[in-house]
């Protein structure tokens, strides 16, 4: 070959190179680093197997940074990510701002009517969908089978906060480092504050009144916070105030807590006996309910893919979520490791389905407190708001961040439940008032 | 006229860099300035509309701010206070003559090079957890109960965290500064039967005051804004017991996504950096003039 072929050669491969750059698509998706979540990037090759003209880049984050990643991206409108995972707190501020694609032609295997109601519920604005989950929880009371048997109590299905005291006393055993209850008291908005608005709910109490006037000095917020902050302090962990899903997890599988009441998606990983020491004593409930009150607070939460209205990408970003929340998803993953692992919470089919109740000895339970979750009306009083372990409105974060540190300051010891609750709604008050909801 | 000339050009050349810095400090000040004065919450976007001074009323009778001013200095003063004194102490030790003098001094000043953190991360679950940490364990051994330090003192703990870290850096300064101490002005200290204690008033701290001077300049400059620490540690709880300036922008900026109050918060604090830096540089400047 002379000089000029071989040139010709090296511009031909050129040219043929950014020709197939141009005509592939790359989608950027931020995603949050679950178990969950990262299965689904092992098993993305499936996907781009059949969507060849898609690439995927994936931006996977701890949950706080890319809460504060894409609200930044999608309220400046960036345009810098395709694909979103947000939960159901999110979903509904974002849709009414106009910020998000609503996903109603997602094709035949995507489903809507195969997913469960509050669920969808929890993820529509004005009846259409604007996030299409991929796993959802709501809260359970996990316990030990073995002690509560050492101390011959029996848990019921739907216990009541009264027992819950009742057992944890008896189960206490500090020589021997068993605490009766384990509980989240690490502040944050979705750390001690998404137990202990569930635990206000379940009580009756409502975070705001019909004018957008908050109510945590009523009487049941009192009741609620002084029976959660006494019973962390007398049967709970030493550092209670410090401890969040994960510190609770690692005591539980070690065996130090008689009950720990959380997200149900714990359920999977305390009864695992790869990651668990008690995997073989471990028993479910409801979360439990104040005794007049058939209420369990009304927990949910929903990791969902949602597309920006910003994005450039749109048609091929749909085909991506279609994948990975469509029911072929479930058989994937069911098929490369097993039942056990397909992300849980979200379709009806996954229930109904024998292999997976055979799987995870915890799908009953799981569904009837998921399906048992009304975020329209979480407490027994009426309330402006959707929501229960939070409230879909903006000024929410703030006033959960600060609400939440209040309530922890109060585990730890340094001030007063009442003072705390005192500083929460003179905090809220303000809060409001900047966001304009209240004059 | 070539003075004129060559003056001329040497601030043509100087202009880049100057224009450059002008565009780095000014653009960024001016944004800040702007929307400190605006409203602007990412969450709730309602036009931009101008606030006045909104913004800074609401941040500055936020109820955390008198709290977070008073952690800031408590943190400062208390991290210079133990690594002022334990430097001085260090540095004195390390002047001795001793075997393997090298690899002890690398130790020392290990710390220094370990990330803000990575090192809090160990404090934090390896010493201070009151069920598995070390501290916690020690306790045991002897009855006592154990402190579960990041949620009982968490100011303490923070300033042990901190200054364990800016230790090895008050005793590098301090240790050069000691080795340009003349041997002969002490011997002749000791041959006129000055005692140790008088020797080091008389004549090693007085040396030694430029670079304690340059210690609490620098690490002014950065305990002022730290965040890391609080960050991985106590998130600046429980409650707002360990939330310090920097902190409590952040929590504006980056929980509350209010940007106009994290702003009018970031200025307040530029404002009052400069008031401190003002004392710090008299002070720095009066040693140097000596």
């Amino acid at each position: 070959m002379t000089t000029k072929q071989c040139l010709l050669a090296l511009y031909a491969s050129i040219a043929t190179f950014f020709a197939a750059q141009a005509s592939a698509v790359t989608l950027t998706i931020a995603t949050v680093n679950n178990g969950d979540m990262i299965r689904m990037q092992k098993l993305a090759g499936d996907f781009t197997r059949q969507h060849s003209d898609i690439e995927l880049r994936w931006v996977t984050l701890e949950e706080n940074l890319l809460r504060q990643r894409v609200t930044i991206d999608v309220a400046t409108q960036g345009g810098q990510y395709d694909v979103m995972t947000v939960g159901n707190y999110e979903v509904p501020i974002w849709a009414a701002q106009d910020w998000l694609v609503p996903l109603d032609d997602l094709g035949e295997d995507f489903a809507r009517d195969d997913l469960l109601p509050a669920i969808d519920d929890s993820l529509s604005h004005d009846g259409k969908l604007y996030a299409a989950p991929f796993y959802a929880e709501s809260a359970l009371t996990m316990y030990r089978t073995d002690l509560f048997e050492r101390a011959g109590l029996t848990m019921p299905e739907s216990p009541t906060w009264k027992f819950i005291r009742k057992a944890a006393e008896k189960i206490t055993d500090r020589d021997n480092g068993i605490y009766g209850i384990c509980l989240r008291g690490k502040a944050g908005w979705g750390e001690n504050m998404a137990f202990v608005s569930t635990l206000a709910h379940s009580w009756g109490a409502r975070w705001f009144d019909m004018q957008w006037q908050p109510q945590l000095q009523s009487r049941g917020w009192q009741a609620a916070v002084a029976f959660y902050v006494d019973l962390l302090k007398k049967y709970g962990p030493p550092g209670a105030s410090t401890n969040g899903f994960n510190e609770n997890l690692a005591l539980f599988q070690a065996g130090k807590c008689g009950m720990w009441i959380d997200a149900s998606v714990a359920a999977s990983f305390v009864s695992d006996p790869r990651q668990s020491t008690v995997s073989d004593d471990v028993g479910f409930a409801l979360f439990p309910s104040r005794a007049t009150v058939e209420n369990h607070g009304n927990w949910l939460w929903a990791w969902s893919f949602v597309i920006p209205a910003a994005s450039e990408n749109v048609e091929a970003a749909k085909t991506f979520v279609a994948w990975a929340t469509g029911k072929s998803y479930m058989q994937l993953v069911a098929a490369e490791s097993g039942w056990a692992d397909v992300p849980p919470g979200t379709r009806q089919s996954l229930y109904s389905s024998a292999e997976y109740r055979q799987a995870a000895p915890f799908a009953g339970i799981v569904l009837q407190a998921i399906e048992a979750a009304n975020t329209r009306h979480p407490s027994e009083q009426a309330v402006p708001y959707v929501g229960g372990n939070f409230v879909s409105i903006a000024p929410y974060q703030g006033i959960g961040t600060v609400v939440g540190q209040q309530i922890s300051a109060a585990v730890a010891g340094q001030i007063s439940t009442r003072q705390a609750l005192a500083n929460a709604q003179h905090i809220a008050e303000r809060e409001m008032t900047r966001a304009r909801y209240l004059d | 006229m070539a003075s004129t000339h060559s003056g001329a050009t040497a601030r043509l050349m100087l202009s880049p860099a100057v224009a450059l810095l002008l565009v780095w400090m000014a653009v960024p000040l001016a944004m800040t300035l702007w929307y400190s004065v605006h409203d602007y919450q990412l969450l709730m976007p309602r036009g931009h509309e101008f606030l006045g001074l909104e913004n800074y009323v609401y941040f500055l009778t936020d109820p955390a701010f008198f709290q977070s001013l008073a952690n800031t200095f408590a943190l400062l003063v208390g991290v210079l206070a133990i690594t002022v004194i334990g430097g001085i102490g260090l540095a004195l030790l390390l002047d001795q003559p001793m075997h393997g003098q090298g690899i002890v001094r690398v130790l020392v000043v290990s710390p220094f090079f370990v990330m803000p953190t990575v090192s809090a991360l160990v404090w934090k679950n390896m010493f201070m957890n009151p069920v598995n940490g070390l501290f916690a364990w020690i306790a045991q051994v002897f009855g006592m109960r154990a402190i579960d330090w990041l949620a009982e003192v968490p100011l303490f703990s923070l300033t042990l965290i901190v200054a364990w870290g800016w230790l090895p850096f008050a005793t590098l300064i301090l240790l050069t500064a000691l080795q340009s101490l003349d041997a002969e002005q002490r011997e002749a200290a000791e041959m006129d039967g000055a005692s140790t204690i008088a020797r080091f008033i008389h004549i090693t701290l007085p040396h030694l005051a430029r670079a304690i001077a340059v210690v609490i300049l620098i690490q002014t400059i950065f305990l002022l804004s730290l965040f890391a620490e609080i960050l991985v540690t106590t998130n600046g709880g429980p409650g707002n017991q360990s939330t310090n300036l920097a902190y409590l922008v952040y929590s504006q900026a980056l929980l509350r996504f209010d940007v106009g109050s994290a702003s009018a918060g970031g200025v307040v604090a530029v404002v009052l950096a400069n008031i401190l830096a003002i004392f710090l540089m008299r002070l720095v400047g009066k040693n140097l003039e000596r």
